[in-house]
């Protein structure tokens, strides 16, 4: 469904070029979810938004359910693909109501039956009617998110990328989107790209993932691997034992960058 | 539309309520929680007052003015405020009261001849430059920088001077000196909203770049000039006046504040009505338009929601 | 636990009063702390931050708070005098907050920064504070600290911006260190080494810590004990290692709805919340 091969991403010219993205290729299947795992700086996120077709420049192949992607994106793409952002606070519109919000694709795509498509978007991500004409910030942060998740469905897409989608959330809330998302892919067989820190996350919403550092993929397993801690490359073992908790062994085994 | 919507008492109720069932409804109370929250402050509401009655006061000046603003009265010439002259008369035994009540319609018509021409192309000017960048940014902000490089009544000056002088080429000649601090209100608002997770969603979607910069970005960059017409409608009132004052706005015996008060220079020391009575009348119609801004910006500030 | 707490904290309430209702943030908590590492976990809105903030005084001014004994080391906090009140915070409790960026002033390097607050506290000549900047640089792990001296904060990552906020706040030789979530902007394996040095502070220093954070996991492995607050009370106090035999139905709700790296996935039980976990509120309380 997706696949990336040879991906390079700079920002900068000259001197100052900082390789972003360094030569990296994977590929999803389709109907499969997918992790990139990485810290800050390793350019997971980088990936994500070369192969949505925000950052138009990259160097490399991508691409989506078959079709090669240059750095335009026709509007048949936006339909197969949408992408679900890290802070629910900032990915909705502050003057725009969910019902705006929802609609907007439903014209820009020219789908009709707008109403009968938001009432039942709503519905789907657990949302009651009674959300319709509120405003963002009359929302919490989970019931956000969840708007979110209803904006990028409510175009049917095949493949949905997700942004650490559950780390600026509460605890619990991070429990109700994650079954939400987990619901829906198997209701839908829809591809998962989801990029996170978060190896528990990984674990409970993808079969396969790929360890990032600096740029470069690292390591790429199984979610089976993950759980038996089958790791092969160092950091991935250091990223494993850090998401345990603290303890004085982890720490001190901290590799300094 | 609801049951609540029915009951007299309940439009109140209507207007608060936490889940609108419709778009007009939550439209309405969007705007019914801004006008309270201007409501609660004093300021504001003198300012909107104020307002209020130089509105009312031009759509009934012909009404409400004791005299014809242009009935010479040679006879009656400087007389002093009082008895048949509230406001005395001037120099051609004209009643200055009725001309200060006439003039309202003229300041009016500047003010939003020079706002409708002004803001909308502020707005677009930096809105597109905001949002596209490069070398699109590049030119039309080098542009907007050639025009505030002069100062402003200097230049409306110069283009009075070269259209010749009368009320339309005034608007005209404050509206194109006044327009670049909009575009670049416009434009700083553009650079940081452009960044953000909405817009890239919006992308996402396949919007086009105007339908993202007039659905996304102008409602966020609006109400920052929306704030800035109003609170330079003071300015504009006394470019106006200025222009008027050195003879090159409103022609006489046209009772425009600014001639008016040019009119009245010569007996500033002897008859100081004459020219004080329009003063105070731009000083008055100035911090009006100025407390209602500052109270605008309180509600409309989008960070403080 | 030493014999006299250094931080006694009885009945601490913090409310908000705005136009129209009064909300109350933290309702009535009672702790107390010694020279151990002290964990407050809850969810956004639960009122842990209001607590840290409580007890240096650094509550909004719309914020009244109220406690029947707040006390530090045997000082009345709630009596001291704003003038009081600013020479404990600088001197014997340090505040470090989430994200370094805003704490560090940006147009003078970190280690001009922490140099200064030798001047201040300690009265110090340059030399000698350029000297102990160093050296503190030295403590929190720093391997460079001649070059990180130089550095400006925009210079440095998040993690080492936070170490460096670790050492400023550490010059005065504090009693007490909050700190609200001071590694939840930060990378796990960052996070693990700013937490070594945390922890050797208390051990080695004597010093009390609260550590404010929403992350049950790290909480449970980091601290002594753990106070797990909802709705602005404490609804459970346990032993840091024995927080997964928490009674509590929050607190087994909250570690339940955390997915795991270790087990196959399932769907998360989403906590059911009843209203009687919250105690019935004093008549005084009421809004």
């Amino acid at each position: 469904m997706i696949e990336v091969r040879d991906l390079e991403v700079g920002f900068g010219t000259g001197n100052d070029l900082i390789r972003a993205v360094r030569g990296v290729s994977f590929r999803v299947g389709e109907g499969e979810s997918f992790a990139l795992v990485g810290e800050s700086g390793s350019g997971k996120s980088t990936v994500l938004r070369a192969i949505s077709g925000l950052n138009p420049d990259w160097s490399g192949a991508i691409a989506v359910a078959g079709e090669p992607q240059g750095p335009r994106r026709s509007r048949a793409f936006h339909k197969h693909l949408q992408m679900v952002f890290q802070d629910p606070y900032g990915s909705l519109h502050p003057r725009h109501t969910v019902d705006r919000i929802l609609a907007e694709p439903v014209a820009i795509h020219r789908l009709g039956e707008a109403d009968r498509r938001i009432e039942r978007a709503l519905a789907d991500v657990g949302l009651g009617q009674g959300f319709r004409y509120r405003y963002p910030h009359q929302l919490s942060g989970g019931q956000r998110q969840r708007v979110a998740i209803a904006r990028a469905l409510i175009l049917e897409p095949r493949v949905l990328l997700l942004d650490e989608p559950t780390s600026a959330l509460d605890v619990s809330v991070q429990a109700e989107i994650l079954n939400l998302l987990r619901r829906l892919r198997a209701e839908r067989g829809l591809t998962f790209l989801l990029v996170t820190h978060n190896l528990a996350v990984v674990n409970q919403m993808c079969e396969r993932l790929a360890v990032m550092k600096g740029g470069e993929i690292v390591e790429e397993m199984t979610a089976g691997d993950l759980r038996e801690g089958r790791t092969r490359h160092p950091y991935t073992a250091q990223l494993l034992r850090a998401s345990r908790g603290y303890s004085r062994a982890a720490a001190a085994a901290v590799l300094d960058a | 539309m609801t049951a609540a919507a029915n009951r007299p008492a309940g439009l109140r109720a209507w207007l608060r309520e936490e889940a609108p069932s419709s778009r007009l409804q939550a439209n309405l109370v969007q705007l019914y929680a801004g006008w309270r929250a201007l409501r609660r402050n004093p300021l504001a509401m003198i300012g909107l007052a104020i307002i209020l009655v130089l509105l009312a006061v031009a759509a009934l000046a012909p009404w409400i003015a004791p005299f014809d603003p242009l009935h010479q009265d040679l006879a009656n010439r400087l007389t002093p405020p009082g008895g048949a002259h509230p406001l005395g008369t001037d120099d051609l035994g004209r009643d200055i009261l009725s001309r200060i009540l006439h003039g309202a319609r003229i300041t009016l018509t500047i003010v939003v001849l020079v706002a409708v021409a002004v803001a909308p192309l502020g707005l677009a000017i930096g809105c597109l430059a905001g949002y596209f960048g490069g070398w699109v940014d590049s030119v039309l902000m080098r542009i907007t920088d050639v025009f505030m490089a002069f100062p402003r009544l200097i230049l409306a000056l110069a283009f009075v001077a070269a259209l010749g002088p009368g009320i339309e080429n005034a608007v005209l000649a404050i509206a194109i000196t006044n327009w670049p601090p909009y575009a670049r209100i416009a434009r700083a608002e553009t650079l940081t909203i452009r960044r953000s997770d909405f817009i890239a969603a919006a992308r996402l979607q396949g919007a086009s770049s105007l339908g993202i910069i007039w659905g996304h970005v102008v409602p966020l960059t609006i109400s920052s000039v929306i704030v800035r017409v109003t609170l330079d409608m003071a300015g504009i009132i006394l470019i106006a006046a200025g222009l008027g004052f050195l003879g090159l706005g409103a022609q006489p015996p046209s009772p425009e504040w600014g001639a008016m008060i040019a009119g009245g220079r010569k007996y500033i020391l002897d008859q100081w009505w004459v020219a004080t009575m329009p003063g105070i009348a731009i000083c008055v119609v100035s911090l009006g338009f100025n407390l209602l801004g500052d109270g605008l910006r309180d509600v409309l500030d989008p960070k403080q929601r | 636990m030493t014999a006299t707490p250094l931080l006694e904290v009885e009945d601490l309430r913090v409310r908000f009063h705005t136009d129209s209702r009064t909300v109350e943030a933290v309702r009535g908590i009672s702790f107390a702390l010694g020279r151990e590492k002290l964990g407050i976990v809850g969810e956004s809105g639960s009122g842990k931050s209001q607590t840290g903030r409580a007890i240096l005084r650094l509550t909004p001014p719309s914020a009244e708070v109220t406690a029947r004994r707040l006390a530090f080391d045997g000082i009345d906090l709630l009596a001291a005098t704003p003038r009081a009140m600013r020479r404990i915070r600088g001197a014997r409790i340090s505040m470090v907050m989430q994200d370094p960026k805003f704490s560090l002033n940006p147009v003078m390097t970190v280690g001009e920064q922490i140099a200064e607050a030798h001047r201040v506290h300690r009265r110090a000549g340059r030399r000698e504070a350029r000297e102990k900047a160093l050296e503190m640089l030295d403590a929190v792990r720093i391997r460079d600290p001649r070059r990180v001296y130089d550095l400006y904060p925009h210079e440095v990552s998040g993690g080492m911006g936070q170490r460096v906020m670790i050492a400023m706040m550490l010059v005065p030789d504090p009693d007490l260190l909050i700190a609200d979530e001071p590694t939840s902007a930060l990378d796990v394996t960052v996070q693990m080494q700013v937490l070594a040095i945390l922890d050797d502070l208390v051990s080695r220093r004597g010093m009390g810590l609260i550590f404010i954070s929403h992350d049950l996991d790290l909480v449970a492995s980091f601290c002594d004990r753990v106070l797990v607050m909802y709705g602005g009370q404490i609804v459970e106090t346990c032993r840091g290692g024995a927080l997964h035999e928490a009674s509590h139905p929050y607190t087994r709700g909250l570690l339940a709805a955390l997915p795991q790296v270790d087990r196959p996935p399932r769907d998360l039980p989403v906590i059911a919340r009843d209203p009687a976990w919250l105690l019935p509120l004093p008549p005084e309380g009421r809004p």
